[in-house]
């Protein structure tokens, strides 16, 4: 159960393949047009109900309750190796005035 | 080439539009045909500009009047940026990053490089400048709220003003793919959004991310901040006046070139006009972009095949040539008008010098905002090296939105991420980084070609036989003079008047 007053992400359909518009790709007219925004849960819920929020700015909004306290999940990715090569190649270049090699 | 496939997906606001024009007026009702017909109603509630006075009744519009009498002067400008804490940003010498182009560049060849560092503004790009306007603006109407359509750094430019302001603000953002994978660049920005105290609304792809707007517009009543009004285009003049500013201080000149990230139009358009006020006159307006020709940007699938979301040709070019398919009746983002050469870079150029730029001057930026430094490493190679070349742009770097993360991001997605030939990256399928720094060069787009796609559209939109007002309208569009205008027109009008026989 989750708590009337928690801070939730809601998540729900705009338009059904079938309502959107003609001039479309073929693979984004296969797809619904779909929609996520948070708030405050305005009554007690179980996730996956139908529930309404409170945006903060006081906007109601309804829609399927999909996530509970919602945190950020983006990093600073995996290592990409390139990008010290690439880091001594310049450096090389400008600082010791003398050819790298593109790959070390 | 990329005109005729990308503007397919902003067709349809046009027709909406008609059909809006021609329509009673509409019951409430939250249906997608009902709504997009009440659009002109709706945006004049909420820009509070009545676009008509500056209409003739068919193609050619008062641009110059509108910014005039609409927008606030410079001095007023600049006065509501510095009290908002925007603009005044730095104008560094990148010189290793000059000595780096030396290197690679032909015996005397190689400008001084620099760049404006408008990552320092409040919210960590220039949009802060364009935000700063139509917020104060916004407040001064009394409106209770802001709201922009926006998936680039625009969003948190309106979070950040419109929380100094005191009003509440809604951020709507093409964000996330039907798998409900989103671009970590644009997530990192909803991020920011709501750390600004915005509420965030997200998307999956598609441009009826405009119902959904117009929906929240008439819900809330709050201003519509876009991108495309006089304000939000003026308010970028300061940061040309600026650069001309501080140049004559330092050097008692005017740049010789300046690169303009070019997307919506906003950048170049308010730049160049800042730049003239300001009294460079002679200073070259380059517009560069990132070229992602063969991804349609209405594309569910493509979406996330993207390593750049912004800054791209997908944007630049259909925007450039047809700048009244924005969210308003009359853009006031109008580069063509401005522009004295546009070139493409590969997002691999781009990734390569955002590190050279961290690593070689200490300045660690987002990567979307350095396509003009890719495309003016590139160009002062061509330049003397008495000769300066000026990138008016950095913008904020973080969790998502950094090279490293948007490489790994491309590598995860089936992207190959390689050193190569950038000439050989094909938008979707790879990025090459180059090999060398000396493989940075820009691929020139044929502006005599965007200008002409220009009229080809007013023909097509108004009529074959323009008025001798509409000429001279062309000629301020094109930036040609009214013989080469006539001329095109001329031969336009003659190919749509042959398709129109073999169509009947």
């Amino acid at each position: 159960m989750v708590r009337k007053g928690a801070w939730v992400r809601i998540h729900k359909i705009i338009l059904q393949p079938q309502e959107r518009t003609g001039k479309l790709p073929d693979d984004t007219k296969k797809v619904p047009l779909e929609l996520w925004t948070k708030g405050f849960l305005q009554e007690d819920a179980q996730l996956g109900a139908e529930v309404e929020i409170r945006s903060v700015n006081g906007r109601r909004e309804t829609g399927t309750l999909v996530e509970v306290e919602p945190y950020y999940e983006h990093d600073f990715g995996m290592c990409v190796p390139e990008l010290l090569q690439i880091d001594q190649q310049v450096r090389n270049l400008v600082f010791a005035e003398k050819e790298a090699s593109a790959h070390v | 080439m990329y005109e005729e496939s990308q503007l397919l997906e902003q067709q349809y606001t046009e027709s909406e539009a008609a059909a809006a024009d021609s329509s009673p007026q509409r019951q409430k009702s939250r249906s997608y045909d009902s709504v997009m017909a009440g659009k002109s109603e709706i945006m004049k509630a909420a820009v509070g500009i009545d676009y008509s006075q500056f209409e003739s009744g068919g193609m050619a519009f008062a641009y110059e009047r509108m910014m005039q009498e609409i927008g606030y002067s410079l001095e007023e400008m600049r006065q509501i940026q510095s009290d908002a804490g925007v603009g005044g940003t730095p104008l560094l010498e990148l010189k290793n990053l000059t000595k780096l182009a030396r290197i690679c560049a032909p015996e005397g060849k190689g400008a001084r490089i620099f760049i404006k560092d408008e990552a320092c503004n409040p919210s960590g790009s220039f949009k802060a400048r364009r935000a700063a306007i139509a917020v104060y603006h916004a407040k001064k109407l009394g409106y209770r709220g802001v709201i922009a359509a926006t998936s680039g750094n625009y969003g948190a430019a309106v979070a950040s003003q419109a929380a100094r302001a005191g009003l509440e603000c809604i951020i709507v953002q093409e964000c996330y793919d039907s798998h409900g994978v989103g671009q970590p660049e644009i997530i990192e920005k909803a991020r920011k959004c709501e750390a600004l105290g915005a509420e965030v609304v997200q998307l999956t792809v598609g441009p009826e991310l405009f119902y959904e707007f117009l929906l929240l517009l008439e819900d809330t009543g709050y201003f519509n901040a876009s991108l495309y009004t006089p304000f939000g285009i003026a308010g970028v003049e300061t940061l040309g006046y600026e650069i001309a500013e501080q140049f004559s201080q330092k050097f008692g000149c005017h740049p010789d070139a300046v690169v303009c990230t070019n997307a919506g139009g906003g950048n170049l358009t308010g730049t160049a006009r800042g730049l003239r006020k300001g009294g460079a006159v002679d200073t070259q307006i380059i517009g560069a972009s990132i070229d992602l020709s063969g991804l349609h940007m209405a594309s569910d699938e493509a979406f996330n095949r993207k390593s750049c979301t912004t800054g791209h040709t997908g944007f630049g070019v259909p925007y450039a040539v047809d700048p009244d398919h924005s969210d308003v009746p009359r853009s006031a983002a109008r580069p063509l008008r401005y522009m004295d050469r546009y070139v493409t870079v590969t997002q691999g150029d781009v990734f390569y010098m955002t590190e050279c730029l961290a690593t070689l001057e200490g300045l660690e930026k987002g990567p979307a905002g350095n396509t003009s430094l890719a495309a003016a490493f590139a160009i002062a190679r061509e330049m003397d090296q008495e000769q300066t070349i000026v990138v008016q742009e950095t913008e904020y770097t973080g969790a998502g939105k950094h090279v490293q993360p948007q490489l790994s991001f491309a590598r995860g997605n089936g992207i190959d991420v390689r050193f190569g030939n950038p000439q050989e990256e094909v938008s979707g399928e790879s990025v090459i980084l180059p090999e060398h720094p000396s493989q940075i060069c820009v691929k020139e787009l044929d502006l005599d070609r965007q200008r002409r796609s220009l009229i080809r559209r007013n023909l097509q939109k108004y009529t074959i036989s323009p008025s001798e007002e509409d000429l001279e309208y062309l000629a301020e569009e094109t930036n040609q003079s009214r013989d080469w205008v006539r001329q095109a027109v001329e031969e336009i009008s003659a190919e749509l008047q042959v398709c129109s026989c073999v169509r009947s």
